[in-house]
This record gives structure tokens, sequence and C-alpha cells, in this order.
């Protein structure tokens, strides 16, 4: 952060604007504005954050700095101008088709959101670099070309040898293909690159390398970026400028320092207090959410109202069994053994995070609990009662009690039922009530989960993200559960819906006692949502303990690995 | 691994090959008639019948016929035509090259021009040249394939356009492919039949794989349009049509019997026929076996050719 500043500081003076992007406006084709009137510059050697929610335009406006628009979407008006390290500037829109293709890969190049989507995974990784040389005629001979793919390897940190350049993408872990891709984007010298989200779905520690990777080349290149996110935290690590745009509009730009500090929109400024704070210093507002209805009270003091550090918890725990007690679990698929001797325990009213990385066994670990995955060893206790292995063999008050609320929002609710008719299913599946009651049993859980009635009868896709989020927990909570699995339920949300989700939890955690276990790989959101944390790594928990404990004094290497690569704001 | 993955799709297509041939076997037994009655005639004295029977080892028990006509399949012998006299390999030789001339001819035609349509509809999706290729596709499919070849033969060898020959006549011990213009009206009747199945397949496949983000990254990289179809796009729609090609294939191997009915060609389809109507019941045993075999063959291919084209599978170790 500090650093980026100052060269920012260094740079204010002789920047040189490589891109100006004037008054852009695209629309989809016979329909809405997508872009409103956009104008960006973009000064050499130096990074601009462009933020904003889903749906806000980013992506389409930086894809039009390539002179890209996605099928369905159309230029309408306005102009970007490109100024290359060689020749005379020209405007994008002036090129010939075969113009633009040049341009793209050479003289802007793009790294995309998901690399493992993005590169092609029948074509070996470092003949995809070479591709792009080849295309654009880097060089004058095969050998120089070969050279350079080489160098560029080296540069983003890979390994240049042939071995590893004969590697397929799937033999690549999920930071290193992202670096293929900044690799490729840097192979021809491009004068502009473009980001597109390109760390979302990466780890933290491996989100760190890659930032890394992504400031020093910008610099040591001299290249003008445009970074697209939704994380404020990553813009605050790496940007010079940030630029914010909501709905097609650019709200707010600036220094990233004056933007994220001294914000003056009040988008900017509720996006900002959405943004989860490790230190755990600020509430998460509900109400940021577009639904306007959104009220809920207002979770005053998170601290003082985690039960799980109060004595009470203690004192029960010796009177009576555990609410739900996980002792010894271990689990293999194959050879591979993804979990190992797992103990913990679940109190009503608490609320537990499991912390972990992709392929740390988490979602596995939740899915034993609930029965969804069986043939693991160990036992799963309810009440002091051992639960069977398999969800089809727990009894139907067991499968109640412990509800599931799945990660993606836009998979896990039927497309064809309306949300009353989904919400129905679980209490038909249990017959708690009589059919005549369901209707309301349906209504109140969408009340408590602060939907209201009105979307009895809309289906999942005319809700937004959140709004369909609510709609799965008011699913797992129609037949009153006491047990709650949150699978990484807000990492497919924007930031501002994810705190109106966090806060949702807290209430219904404390109206109803419920006991909740949030899994996720979002360390930042710990405070705001648990008592206690268990770090899991490599299948087994590390670090354990309340938040405060873990936060501040973490024991293990990983978890201090872990805090340290957090990026901040 | 993929070697691996290979092998067990050969062993796993030999059970087939054996359970097919037990249900050929034991369903060819049902057919009423006794052979050595159909070869001898009506005449024939019931010692002459019996002799006969026991040379023919029909005297045995079902299930030792069975392995002995099993054990036969092995050499290449596969008994006596009741019909004709001699060995059946000897009668269906060249009748199995003239059928594989024909199929291999319309799967060499079919197979580029169904996948040419199919990338051609999908890179024109929605517009009318993908239309056109939709229509003519469906209408093809939906008709059968002797509607196909008389239409052909209308067109082409009567009144209209008289220019290809109606029906094959090659004169006894020449081979069909010295006469190549009777050969042109069965093939295209193959093709037009097989083709529009590929055609559609491959325009979804491919219209997923036009979708997909390696194709937009190598568009942004500023690769040439035509070299993003052929090195990024068609090599991933090919590995799930190879299925559909494959199907399609095996059903040449069942569907020249009409085929070659129609155009009087002298294949196996042809052979079949005639077998049934004499209760050639060793013939039909023969022709059943080799059609099963086509079919398992054609599949294996199009699973090798799955596994080859996913690179998953082909470096795992």
């Amino acid at each position: 952060m500090s650093t980026a500043m100052t060269t920012a500081a260094d740079t204010v003076e002789g920047r040189s604007t490589v891109l100006r992007m004037d008054d852009l406006r695209v629309s989809a084709v016979g329909g809405n504005e997508i872009l409103l009137g956009i104008s960006l510059d973009l000064y050499r050697g130096q990074i601009l954050g462009l933020v904003g929610e889903s749906g806000s335009g980013k992506t389409t406006a930086g894809l039009a700095c390539m002179g890209h628009y996605r099928t369905g979407l159309q230029h309408t008006a306005g102009g970007i101008e490109l100024f290359p390290r060689e020749g005379d500037p020209f405007y994008l829109d002036s090129l010939s088709a075969e113009q633009t293709r040049d341009l793209r890969g050479s003289r802007v190049a793009y790294i995309p959101q998901d690399p493992a989507l993005s590169l092609n995974p029948a074509i070996r990784v470092g003949e995809q670099i070479r591709e792009v040389l080849d295309v654009h005629a880097f060089g004058k001979s095969s050998a120089e070309r070969s050279a350079r793919v080489k160098e560029v390897l080296e540069d983003v940190g890979l390994p240049g040898t042939d071995e590893y350049q004969r590697r397929w993408p799937h033999q690549l872990s999920g930071g290193q293909q992202q670096r293929i891709g900044i690799a490729m984007a840097f192979a021809m010298f491009p004068d502009v690159l473009i980001l597109d989200e390109p760390t979302t779905g990466l780890d933290v520690s491996t989100q760190a390398h890659v930032l890394d990777t992504i400031r020093d080349m910008t610099r040591r290149h001299d290249v003008a970026s445009l970074y697209i996110t939704h994380d404020l935290a990553v813009v605050a690590e790496l940007a010079d400028r940030v630029a914010v745009m909501l709905r097609g509009e650019l709200v707010e730009e600036g220094p990233a320092e004056k933007v994220l500090h001294r914000p003056e929109h009040d988008y900017t400024k509720r996006l900002l207090a959405a943004v989860p704070d490790l230190a755990g210093r600020k509430d998460l507002p509900g109400g940021a959410e577009r639904a306007a209805e959104v009220t809920e009270p207002q979770v005053s003091e998170p601290q003082v109202t985690q039960p799980g550090d109060s004595a009470a918890a203690s004192a029960t725990a010796s009177a009576e069994p555990y609410l739900l007690q996980v002792s010894d679990l271990a689990m293999k698929f194959g050879d591979n053994v993804v979990l190992s001797s797992i103990d913990m325990t679940l109190e009503p009213g608490e609320s537990t995070m499991i912390l972990g990385e992709s392929g740390s066994g988490k979602t596995t670990l939740s899915r034993c609990i609930t029965g969804l995955v069986d043939g693991y060893t160990g036992s799963v206790r309810y009440r002091g009662e051992e639960l069977a292995k398999s969800t089809r063999k727990r009894t139907v008050d067991h499968r109640q009690e412990i509800q599931y609320v799945f990660q993606s929002p836009f998979s896990s609710l039927n497309p064809r039922r309306t949300i009353g008719e989904s919400l129905t299913v679980p209490l038909e599946m249990s017959k708690r009530l009589p059919r005549s009651e369901h209707k309301k049993a349906v209504e109140e859980a969408l009340d408590a989960v602060r939907l209201g009635r009105s979307f009895y009868d809309r289906r999942p896709g005319d809700l937004s993200g959140g709004e369909r989020q609510r709609a799965a927990i008011a699913r797992a909570l129609v037949n009153a559960p006491r047990v709650l699995v949150c699978d990484e339920i807000t990492s497919a949300l924007d930031v501002s819906v994810q705190a109106s989700i966090v806060s949702l939890l807290n209430t219904l955690r404390e109206e109803r006692g419920l006991a909740i276990l949030f899994v996720t790989h979002n360390i930042t959101l710990a405070r705001h949502v648990s008592g206690h944390i268990n770090v899991l790594n490599k299948g087994v928990i590390v670090d354990r303990g309340t938040v405060e404990d873990v936060l501040e004094n973490p024991s293990h290497e990983y978890t201090k690995s872990l805090l340290s690569d957090i990026p901040q704001l | 691994m993929m070697a691996k993955l290979i092998l067990r799709r050969l062993v796993l297509s030999l059970f087939i090959l054996l359970a097919v041939s037990v249900l050929v076997f034991f369903a060819t037994l049902l057919l009423p008639g006794d052979p050595a009655r159909a070869i001898l005639g009506q005449q024939a004295t019931p010692e002459r019948v019996a002799a006969l029977q026991e040379q023919l080892n029909l005297d045995e028990p079902a299930i030792v016929r069975y392995f002995l006509w099993l054990g036969g399949l092995f050499t290449g012998d596969f008994g006596m035509s009741t019909a004709f006299g001699g060995p059946v390999s000897e009668l269906l030789s060249d009748r199995i090259v003239a059928s594989l001339v024909l199929m291999v001819l319309a799967a060499v035609i079919s197979i580029p021009l169904g996948l040419g349509f199919g990338i051609f509809s999908a890179l024109h999706r929605g517009k009318r040249r993908d239309k056109a290729v939709t229509w003519v596709s469906l209408t093809l499919a939906a008709l059968p394939e002797f509607v196909i070849g008389i239409v052909l033969v209308t067109l082409f060898a009567t009144t209209i356009f008289p220019i290809l020959p109606a029906v094959t006549m090659s004169p006894p011990g020449q081979q069909v492919w010295m006469f190549p213009s009777q050969l042109i009206l069965p093939t295209i009747t193959l093709a037009l039949v097989v083709a529009p199945y590929i055609a559609r397949m491959m325009r979804a496949t491919m219209i997923d794989v036009l979708d997909s983000g390696y194709v937009e990254m190598a568009r942004l990289k500023g690769v040439p349009e035509r070299q993003v179809i052929m090195r990024h796009a068609v090599p991933h729609a090919v590995g799930p049509v190879a299925q559909v090609i494959a199907i399609q294939l095996a059903w040449l191997a069942g569907g020249v019997v009409v085929v070659e009915f129609l155009f009087r060609y002298p294949g196996i389809g042809q052979a079949l026929i005639d077998a049934v109507t004499f209760r050639d019941v060793q013939v039909v045993q023969a022709v059943s076996m080799i059609v099963a075999v086509v079919y398992v063959v054609v599949n294996l291919l199009a699973d090798i050719v799955g596994i080859m084209s996913n690179p998953k599978l082909r470096s795992a170790s």
C-alpha cells in the first residue's frame, strides 16, 4: 500500500496517458443502456482499480478497451483512444476488423477471471503462450519466440523449462494457471492490460502471490493496467487510482488513498462499509442491498452478543451433552485422505467458523456432518445420540434438526418451481405439520429471512443473488432446525449482499438460538460471524479457539501465513 | 493409465461379443425348420436326414452345438450353408468386402459433410443459413433410408436425369468397385441418412464450445478467427461427436440391409435377406455376428478417440 502510493505520487507529474475512454456508451441490442457514458484515463506504469458490483458494467467497459463487445451488446457512442509507445495515437473504432485483431494480445492484453476456463485444456501451456507470439509475428525467428516464452515464464515466477512448457493446464494449480495467463498477456510487451477479477477464484495465499506478480510486472514493463474487481481490499493493496461504477455510471474516481479513505459519493461509502473487516471494528450494515425493504434491526454490538465466548455455554456443556459433537471424524476418497481426526462441538446459539482454503476438506466436513457424504469413520452426535452416517439412514427428526445451505443460490433452487413450492418440499417430507398449515409456515420462514410473503409466487429467475440466498436459507428454516450448516454461502455474492446475509444469520442465531456452522475461505468475516473458529488445513484442524485467540495469537504457522496474506483496506 | 483404460474397454468388448453370440445362437434355434431336411429337400429318406444330422452335429444337445459353433467362429469356420451347400465363409467373403466398401465410402463422405455443416451452422447460429441447414438436416433425418433411396433412384436413374444405374449388376467373379458408377447412388443414400445426425450433434457441441472461456480468450489474444475455430474450438467439439459418429457407423452395418436390398447390391445385407428367406440358419448366425463385431469395433474406436482427445485421460499417471 505505502509503496504503491509513493510510486503513484512520483509519476503524477510526468504521467502519460496510454488509453483514454471518452463518454463511452454501450447498450444491449434494441434495449437498455449498459454503459451510460464512461470517461477514464489509464496512465503508464499505473493500475486503475475499477470497482463495482455484479451488473454494474465493469466487464463491459474492460472488454470495450479491446474493441470487443459480447454478443447482444453494441457500441453506441463515445470512443476509446490509444496512445501506444511507438506510432501515432488512434481511435479503436477507426480500426478494421483485421487491425483490431492485431491490436488484441499485442497492444492491449487481457487477463480473464477464471484461468481454469480460459486456458484451452487441450493445448500445452507453452504452446498457448507461444501462440500469441506467433499470431503477432514477434521477433524475427522461431528461436527468438521460443526464447521469449521461456523469458516471460520466468518473469512471472514459473520455471521456463521445456518440461514445464509441455504441461497441460490441468497439471497446474489455480495460481500457476493464472500466472500462465499473466505471462500470455505480457508476452508481447503490451501498452495496456485489462485484468478482469483475475484473483476471484483463488485462495488468499495464492492471491497474494498473483497480486505481487501483477504489481511487479506492471511497474517493470511500464504498462497501464485496468484492474476490474468487486473486492475493495484487493484494490487497496494494488491500485494507484480507483474508479467506482454503479449501474453503468462512474460515480467516483480519484487516487486510491482518497477514494478508499475519504469517499465522497454515498455509494462508495456504502460499499466500503460493507467490506468485512478482520479487526471487527465495524458492523456490517444489512441495508446496503438493492432491495430497499430490507432494513433489519442491526446487530449493534456483535462482540457482546457472541454467545460462543460466554460462560453460559460452558456451564451448560458440563450438564448435558453437546448439541452437536463430532469426534475423531476421518474421511478418504480412495487413497486420498481428505479429513483426519476432526473433533469439534457446537452449542445452541453458537456460531463456529470452519476456515479453510480450497482443497482443505471443509466442504467434505460439512457434508459428512449433514450426512450428504457417508463412508466416513468416527462419529457425529446430536444431543449425545450418534447419527447414522448417511442422510438416507437418519431419522426424519435428525434430518430436520441439521439443515444445509449451499454455496451457489443460482443452482440450489429449482428454476421451474416458485419459491413457495420449493419451500414447501421440506414440509411435505417431514410431515411435521398438516398440509393446511404449510403455506403459513413457508410465509413465516420468508418473513424470518426478511424476504416477505410477496416472494411466495415468484421464481428464482426473477430474484437477485442475495434474494435467492435468502430463499435458500428460508428453505433450511421451514422445519425449525437447531443446526444450520452454511457452506460458503456468501462467496458467490457481492460484498453489500454478503453483509446483509451475515447480519441476517446473526439475527437468526439470537432470535432462535440457532447453532451455525459457517464454512468459508474468507477469514475477514470471522469476527462478523462467529465466536469460535476452526482452521482447517489439508484435512486437519490446525488451530482452534475463540476468534480473538486465533486471530491475535495464532498458534500454527499456517494460520499465521494466512493472516499475513490478507489484503486490507 | 491410458493403456489400462483401453485394455479394459477391449476386455469389455470381448464379453459383449460373447453375450451376443449366445443370444444369436439361441435365437436362431427358435427358427422353424430342420437344416438337414432343408438341404436334402422334401423327398429325402429319414435315414439320409438322420445321417446328415449326425454329420452336422444336429443330434447333439444345443449347448454342445453352441460351443462347437463358437469354436468354429474363432477358426474362421462359420459352418455350411444349407441353401447353397458350400461353406458360409466362402459364400460371405466377397459380400463382406463389398459391404465394407459401401460403408467406408459412406463414412468417408458423411463424416466430413456432417462435421462441416455442423460447424457452419454453429458459426451462423440463429441466422438464415443456420435455419436452412437445420431444416434440411431435420427433414433428411426424418426420412427412412428407403424413401431417400427411392427418391434418388427416381431423380437420377429414371426419366428425369437418367445418368446413373438404378441397380448393381456386377458379373459374378468381378468386384463391385470395378463399376464405380453403380456405387454412387447407394453411397449417397447412406451418407444422406447418416450425415444429418452428425451435423445436428456437431452444431450443438460447437455452440457450447464457442461460448467457452478459452474461445473468447483466444479471440482476445488476437488469434485469427480461422485459427480460433480450427485449433481452439473444433478439437473440443469433436470429442462428444465421436460417440454419435460411432453409433451412426454402427447403424450403417445394419442399415445397409435395406439399402443393399433396394439397389440389389451384393453385400451381407442381401445375403442376410436371402438367408432368412431360405431358412439358412448358419448364414443368419454369421451375418448377425459380423454386424455385432462391426458395432463393437466402431464403438471401441470412438472410446479410444474420446480418450485420446482428452488430455486429462491421456496424461494422467
